[in-house]
C-alpha cells in the first residue's frame, strides 16, 4: 500500500535502528504515549532490539485504557434500557466495568451495536426515529472532530434521538501531569502524530521548556517509530530539550483548522478522570451548553454508580511507568486476557497483556 | 448482484412467494418445497427413494464424520453464500483428515417469510459447490420458525468421507523441523464478509475464497501420505489453528512474517479496520504441515492444484518455546502469536 | 490511541449535506467525511481515522524523510555495510 509499505522497508529500518545503536551511550527513558505507537512497538517487535540502555515506558494513549470506570458503568447502564440502541468502537465492548461489559449487555439484550465512525451512529438514529440511539463518544483529540460532527450534523438536521456519551481526553495536560509528579522516570516523549494532526503542536512547546524533555512529534509505521526514538535519542544525548515534528508528511504546526473550529463549538474544556491516573484538571472535553440537548449524560439521569475498581489492581501505576505488571499480585493468577481485571488487560497492547504474553515465552 | 445461474434455473412456479409456516409442517407445501425447490437440485438415487434415512453402501475401513451449522450475516457476500459455505465447510473439515468426502445431510431451519427466489438461490449454488467437490447429499430435514425466532436461514450440514490407508493426519503429530505450508492467501472471507456488513459503509473488493479442498487434499496425499497435520483455519484464523496444534503436539512454531500471503485489498481493509489477518476467518485455505524432505515437493503438488496457486512455506516447527506460535518480524524481533480472545472487531485505536 | 491510515481519493459526493469521499486503500474502498479538507483533491492521498479524513498527505515531506533514511543508508555503505537502495513512492 503506497505512504504504508514504504515506511516498513525492514532494511531501512534496521539501518535507523544500527544509528540508534551508535548514538546511544547512556540509559534513557522514553515514553510513547500513544497506543497506536505501542501497538507497532510490539507487532514489530521493536522494544526486543532497542539497546538495552533505552526504556521504552507505554503511556496512557489508549480510551480502553484511560476511560474510567464510572463512565463504563454509565454505558452500560444506559445500553441496557429499552428503548436505547447504543453504538460504539469496537474497542471498548470488552472494557470491564463494575460489574459487566458491553458485550454482556448484548448478550442479556441490549441492543449494541458496533459503528466505525460516528456518522454511522447518526445514520442509525435517522432510521430509528422512535428509538434513542446513544454514541459512545470516547477518544483522543484525533476522534474528537468526527465525534463533534456528528452532534453538529445531528442538530442540523434536527434528530432529538441522538447523543452521545461523552469522555474526551486530552493528551497533553496528561503529559505534563505524569511530568510533574514527584515519581517521573519519563526523559523524553514520542508524541502522537496522529493527535498532533489535529491540533498542531504549539502546546508542546511550553511542556519541552518547562520540564526540559525532548518531544518528538512521531508516526506509527516501524521507520516512523524507530525514526522518533532516534531523533528523541539524540537530543537526550546532545541534552536539548525541543519539539521535533518527524511526522511531517501528515502532521502541520496549526493542526487541522476546520477541525479545531468545530470542536470549539461542540465540546468545552473539563476536568476528566483517568482510569488508573485519576482526576486531571482541563485534561477532557464535554459537550459545550449550546449542545446540552445531545449529551447523554444529561439525557439519561442515572444514579447511584458505585465503582468498584478490583483492589489488587495497580494499573494507573503502570500506566505512569512506575511499576510493572508482574508487580501486581493478580498478574496472570486472577488477572489474564481472557478474564481481565484491569484495562491494561483489555487491549491486546495494554501493558498487562503485553508482559502477559511475553513472560510465556522469557519463562522457558 | 449478477447471478448467471440463477438466470439459467429460473425460479420454479410455486404457490407462494414466501415460506410459511406450514411449509415445515409436513403436509402438501412441504411436499410442494421439497419437490420443486430441494429434489431437483440434489437430486442422487439415494435421495430419490424419499425414506426417512439413507441407506449408504460401506466400503469398510475408517470413516471421517463431521458436522457445522452455518449462521453467516449477511447470507449473500462477494464471492459466495451461506449455501456454499455451507457444503464446502463440511467438505473441508472432512478432507483435513485426508479423508475423500461422500455423503452429507443437509438441515435447514428457515425463517417464515424468506423469499423462495432467495433460498432457490441458496439451494443453486449448494448444488454447484457439491458437484465441483463430489459429494451427494443423501438425507435432509426443514424447520420453518417464526419469524424472527432465526434470522432468515440457518443451515446444518453433517457428512461422511472414508480415510484412505496410511493415513494418519492429527493435530498432535508435528515433529521438531516439519515445515509449514499455506495454500494461498489469509483472510478473504473475513473481510469479505466484514466490509459486506451493514453500516461499514466500504464498497467491498474482497471476495471470499469459498471452495471445497478435498481435491487439493488428494493431490497432496498423492505426492506422499506422510502429512503429519492439516487444518482448514476458519474462525480465529491462521493464528488459532497454529496455537492449537503447538498445543497438542506440544512444540513451537516459528513463522517467517513476510512469507505470509495477504492480498492488496484485503489488507487494505484489514489496516482501515485495525484487524490482523493473522486472526481472520478463511473458507478455502489449508495449512498443511509435513516433514521437511517432502516439503517442496508438496509445495509443487499444491500450486498445481486451482486451490493451491499460489501456497508457499511460512514457517516451520522447532523445539524453542514449545506450546507457543512467534513470528520474526523484519527487524529480526520475535513477536508471539497468541490466541485471539473473541471475535475480532473493527477498532480505532 | 487513533489508527489512522492513508488512502486515495477517488471521488467526491453529499450525503445529508456533509462533504464526502470514498477513499481507495489499496483496492478496498471505503466513505469517509471530507468537511475537515477542503482543500483535498481526487488523487491526493489524505490519512483518515474513524471515517474522517483528517490531513492531506505531504508529498514533499515524505520525500524528504526518504531522504534522510537514504544519507543513514548512504554512510552505512561508505562503511562497507551493504543496504538496498529503498523503493519510493512515485
Ligand atoms: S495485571 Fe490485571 S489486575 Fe494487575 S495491574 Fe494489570 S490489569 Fe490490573
Amino acid at each position: 500500500m503506497k505512504y504504508l509499505d514504504e515506511f516498513r522497508d525492514p532494511v531501512v529500518a534496521r539501518k535507523i535502528l544500527n544509528e540508534i545503536h551508535a548514538v546511544t551511550t547512556q540509559p534513557w527513558v522514553i515514553m510513547e504515549i500513544c497506543g497506536g505507537q505501542t501497538h507497532s512497538i510490539i507487532r514489530n517487535g521493536i522494544d526486543q532490539v532497542l539497546p538495552k540502555e533505552i526504556e521504552l515506558v507505554h503511556g496512557p494513549g489508549c480510551p480502553v485504557c484511560v476511560t474510567p470506570l464510572e463512565i463504563i458503568d454509565r454505558a452500560v447502564e444506559i445500553a441496557g434500557r429499552p428503548n436505547v440502541i447504543f453504538t460504539s468502537f469496537g474497542d471498548m465492548l470488552r472494557v470491564p466495568g463494575s460489574h459487566k461489559d458491553l458485550f454482556m449487555v448484548r448478550s442479556e439484550g441490549g441492543d449494541v451495536r458496533t459503528v466505525f465512525s460516528p456518522l454511522e451512529s447518526l445514520k442509525i438514529a435517522r432510521e430509528n426515529p422512535d428509538k434513542e440511539v446513544v454514541f459512545f463518544a470516547v477518544g483522543f483529540e484525533t476522534t474528537a472532530p468526527g465525534n463533534a460532527m456528528a452532534v453538529a450534523q445531528a442538530a442540523k438536521e434536527g434528530l432529538p434521538n441522538f447523543s452521545e456519551l461523552v469522555s474526551h481526553v486530552l493528551v497533553p495536560p496528561a503529559m505534563e501531569a505524569l511530568l510533574s509528579s514527584d515519581a517521573n522516570r519519563v526523559q523524553g516523549y514520542l508524541a502522537a502524530g496522529h493527535v498532533c494532526t489535529v491540533m498542531g503542536w504549539d502546546e508542546y512547546d511550553p511542556i519541552a521548556k518547562k520540564y526540559k524533555v525532548p518531544i518528538v512529534i512521531t508516526g506509527f509505521e516501524p521507520m516512523d517509530v524507530l525514526d522518533g526514538i532516534l531523533h528523541t535519542v539524540k537530543q537526550l544525548e546532545a541534552g536539548t530539550h525541543k519539539v521535533e515534528n518527524r511526522y511531517a508528511r501528515i502532521v502541520e504546526q496549526g493542526g487541522n483548522q476546520p477541525a479545531q473550529v468545530l470542536i470549539k463549538d461542540v465540546f468545552e474544556i473539563a476536568n476528566r478522570k483517568w482510569r488508573g491516573i485519576g482526576e486531571i484538571p482541563v485534561s477532557g472535553f464535554k459537550i459545550s451548553k449550546k449542545y446540552a440537548a445531545f449529551d447523554a449524560e444529561l439525557k439519561f439521569s442515572v444514579d447511584d454508580i458505585h465503582t468498584e475498581e478490583p483492589e489488587a489492581c495497580i494499573s494507573g501505576v503502570i500506566l505512569q511507568g512506575l511499576k510493572k505488571p508482574h508487580d501486581c499480585p493478580a498478574f496472570g493468577k486472577e488477572c489474564t486476557p481472557q478474564n481481565p481485571l484491569g484495562a491494561t488487560m483489555v487491549s491486546s497492547e495494554g501493558a498487562c497483556a503485553a508482559y502477559y504474553k511475553y513472560q510465556r515465552i522469557l519463562s522457558e | 448482484m449478477d447471478f448467471p445461474e440463477a438466470l439459467s434455473c429460473p425460479l420454479p412456479i410455486l404457490s407462494h412467494d414466501t415460506v410459511q409456516l406450514a411449509h415445515g409442517a409436513g403436509g402438501k407445501l412441504s411436499n410442494e418445497m421439497i419437490d420443486k425447490i430441494f429434489l431437483p437440485r440434489f437430486l442422487n438415487s439415494t435421495l430419490e427413494k424419499m425414506e426417512d434415512q439413507a441407506v449408504l453402501e460401506n466400503p469398510g475401513g475408517r470413516i471421517a464424520f463431521s458436522t457445522d451449522t452455518f449462521v453467516v450475516d449477511p447470507i449473500f457476500f462477494p464471492g459466495g453464500d451461506i449455501g456454499d459455505l455451507a457444503i464446502n465447510g463440511t467438505v473441508n473439515d472432512i478432507a483435513m483428515s485426508g479423508a475423500i468426502p461422500k455423503y452429507l445431510s443437509v438441515g435447514f431451519i428457515l425463517e417464515e417469510g424468506l423469499p423462495f427466489e432467495t433460498l432457490h438461490r441458496i439451494v443453486l449454488s449448494m448444488e454447484k459447490a457439491a458437484k465441483l467437490a463430489g459429494v451427494q447429499i443423501v438425507t435432509g430435514d426443514t424447520k420453518v420458525v417464526n419469524r424472527g425466532s432465526c434470522d432468515k436461514l440457518f443451515i446444518n450440514t453433517s457428512g461422511f468421507g472414508f480415510v484412505p490407508e496410511n493415513v494418519n493426519i492429527s493435530a498432535s503429530n508435528l515433529d521438531v523441523g516439519d515445515k509449514i505450508l499455506l495454500s494461498g492467501t489469509l483472510a478473504d472471507h473475513g473481510m469479505a464478509v466484514m466490509t459486506t456488513r451493514e453500516g461499514l459503509s466500504f464498497q467491498s473488493t474482497v471476495e471470499s475464497d469459498t471452495a471445497g479442498l478435498n481435491h487439493l487434499v488428494q493431490d497432496m496425499l498423492a505426492v506422499s501420505t506422510n502429512i503429519h497435520a492439516l487444518r482448514d483455519p476458519t474462525r480465529g484464523g491462521l493464528a488459532t489453528s497454529l496455537n492449537e496444534f503447538a498445543t497438542s503436539s506440544e512444540v513451537g512454531i516459528q513463522l517467517f512474517g513476510d512469507a505470509i500471503p495477504v492480498k492488496e485489498n484485503v489488507r487494505g481493509a484489514c489496516e482501515i479496520l485495525g484487524i490482523d489477518p493473522l486472526y481472520v476467518a478463511n473458507e478455502g485455505k489449508l495449512v498443511a504441515i509435513v516433514p521437511s524432505n517432502i516439503a517442496d515437493d508438496m509445495l509443487s503438488a499444491m500450486r498445481g492444484n486451482e486451490y493451491g496457486k499460489s501456497a508457499t512455506i511460512i514457517g516451520e516447527v522447532t523445539d524453542k518455546h514449545p506450546g507457543i506460535v512467534a513470528m520474526l518480524t523484519g527487524l529480526g524481533a520475535n513477536r508471539i502469536v497468541d490466541m485471539p480472545v473473541g471475535e475480532q472487531l473493527p477498532r480505532i485505536c | 490511541m487513533c489508527l489512522a491510515i492513508p488512502g486515495k481519493l477517488l471521488e467526491i459526493f453529499d450525503e445529508n449535506g456533509l462533504k464526502m469521499g470514498n477513499i481507495d486503500f489499496a483496492g478496498s474502498v471505503s466513505k469517509a467525511c471530507l468537511e475537515y479538507v477542503p482543500e483535498l483533491e481526487i488523487g491526493q492521498y489524505t490519512i483518515v481515522h474513524a471515517g474522517f479524513a483528517l490531513s492531506v498527505l505531504n508529498e514533499e515531506e515524505a520525500k524528504n524523510s526518504f531522504d534522510a533514511w537514504d544519507d543513514l543508508i548512504d554512510r552505512a555503505n561508505a562503511e562497507g555495510i551493504e543496504v538496498e537502495k529503498l523503493e519510493r513512492p512515485d
